[in-house]
């Protein structure tokens, strides 16, 4: 299986606080790959620079095979996110900022995907409403629309279901299922719902300030610490237990 | 269509939305300008009869204030669309896209004709039924006038855009303040030999007050002057360029520095 995602020796730092310091890690095609830590971990800047918003004070940055540092607009094309932290146009409705978000990634046949998302994402009630007027769940569902538009190899999501309901939160992850498999997509998300991280992910990757410090698939953590589920695992992680101590 | 013209287009489709959706906004967009162009167009009736200047060219503060306008509203056209970006913390999602900072510009730039446009052209209409005075008669030379202004605008609101991204919405009055900073000394409705000598010095390097000169020299003189014409239009290539370099560098600092995710309300 090839490589999607590949950073090496990353780093940033502001002035001496590193915000993520010395990682490096692979995410293969076509896998779902989950960044779990507590906050302010890390995850948000390795998103951040993985996409070229955020410049890393050192490492390299792969993404399909494109240097990331170097020559990030040949990947952009192909790839997406979302992200609770960043918004879209507030007084555009939900249709034209799928619209002016389509034309940015030259979507063929715009309307038609536009029809298709607002189906699957359940957006047809509110769909010519003005962004501003929603509801956080409505505005999460209308983001991670956006992140599908151009259909991305690779999409990367912080936090792709935080305020929503449990019945939607379960449908959404439903439907980045179904994508991944349709298409074969790369997902790498930060997320601190581990029942989602273990129900979508074939890997992990569990960072603590600025560090990972622990990977393996989710059974393989689970068994490693001890732990009947992943939940544990991530208390286990930032409260600094180390796995012997649960082995002993 | 190349792929970086329709990433314009749809920036630019982005902001008419934003034009379109509020229709006291629009109205604003004319407002100002008519104000000031009734007020001045009854102070040129009131020096009609006590200034021989004035009675000369009755429609020189008419056309002053109009082409003041044109400098204002196109600055303004450039930075109001980049804050609303801010305002919703929108950066991060288009700066993920395929969208490059110049083409974020260029889309700043064509939504600022639009709204320079819409604020004038009420207002030189107005003028017509009101003061039977039209800025249409300078003719060609009014092309020369606007096109200038308008760049000049563009320049500023650039820079203005650039230094709101780096230091945050704090120094959003800018759009507001550095204008008329400026004012005094680009001979809007004088001419500039009766500024002190080292204002005169710093209004040689405006765009603007070489624009005012020109319109000056049609309007009393019925002549072109192809000196202040050339002088506005050198002064700003230098500036529209030197300002697209600053705005691309403080972008670059904004990736380094993590402001475009953090930027916002």
């Amino acid at each position: 299986m090839d490589t999607a995602i590949r950073a090496e020796r990353l780093r940033k730092c502001y002035d001496k606080l590193c915000a993520v310091d010395d990682i490096s890690f692979d995410v293969k095609t076509g896998s779902t790959c989950a960044l779990l830590g507590a906050n302010g971990a890390g995850k948000t800047t390795t998103l951040a620079m993985l996409l070229g918003l955020l410049t890393p004070t050192s490492g390299t940055i792969t993404v399909m095979g494109v240097n990331m540092l170097q020559h990030r607009y040949d990947a952009l094309p192909r790839m997406n996110y979302s992200s609770p932290y960043v918004d879209l146009p507030q007084r555009l409705s939900v249709r034209q900022n799928l619209k002016v978000y389509g034309r940015l990634y030259a979507v063929k046949h715009l309307k038609q995907r536009i029809a298709e998302l607002t189906e699957q994402m359940e957006l047809a009630r509110f769909i010519d409403r003005p962004y501003r007027n929603m509801s956080s769940g409505q505005k999460t569902r209308v983001a991670l629309a956006k992140a599908l538009l151009n259909k991305p190899e690779v999409l990367l999501l912080d936090e792709p279901t935080a305020s929503l309901d449990p019945d939607t939160a379960d449908r959404i992850r439903s439907k980045l299922q179904d994508y991944q498999k349709q298409t074969g997509a790369t997902i790498l998300l930060a997320s601190h719902n581990m029942p989602e991280v273990e129900r979508l992910c074939d890997d992990v990757l569990i960072m603590r300030t600025g560090k990972i410090v622990d990977r393996g698939t989710p059974q393989q953590l689970i068994t490693q610490y001890g732990r009947a589920n992943l939940e544990e695992v991530f208390l286990d992680v930032a409260r600094h237990r180390r796995r012997e101590d649960h082995h002993a | 269509m190349t792929r970086s013209m329709m990433r314009i287009a749809a920036m630019i489709l982005r902001y008419t939305y934003l034009l379109r959706s509020s229709w006291p906004r629009i109205l604003e967009l004319a407002y100002w300008p008519t104000v000031q162009m009734i007020m001045w167009g009854l102070i040129t009736k009131f020096f009609m009869g006590h200034s021989t200047l004035v009675a000369q060219a009755s429609g020189l503060l008419i056309s002053a204030v109009l082409l003041w306008d044109v400098l204002f509203r196109s600055q303004l056209g450039v930075t109001l669309p980049f804050y609303e970006e801010l305002y919703s913390r929108n950066l991060g999602h288009l700066f993920v896209s395929p969208l490059k900072p110049y083409e974020l510009v260029l889309s700043l730039i064509g939504i600022s004709v639009i709204r320079t446009l819409v604020g004038i052209i009420p207002a030189a209409l107005l003028a017509i039924p009101l003061y039977h005075y039209s800025i249409f008669d300078l003719g060609l030379p009014l092309i020369a006038f606007f096109m200038n202004l308008l760049v000049m605008g563009w320049a500023m609101g650039i820079i203005i855009a650039g230094l709101v991204l780096k230091y945050g919405l704090g120094a959003e009055s800018l759009a507001w303040v550095a204008v008329f900073a400026i004012a005094p000394i680009s001979g809007i409705y004088y001419p500039i030999e009766i500024l002190p000598g080292w204002a005169q010095g710093i209004a040689v390097a405006l765009p603007s007050s070489h624009v005012f000169e020109g319109m000056r020299s049609v309007l009393l003189d019925n002549s072109f002057s192809t000196y202040h014409f050339l002088m506005a239009a050198g002064l700003n290539v230098v500036y529209i360029i030197i300002a697209m370099l600053i705005f691309l560098r403080i972008f670059q600092v904004a990736r380094i520095q993590g402001l475009l995710l953090n930027i916002g309300e």
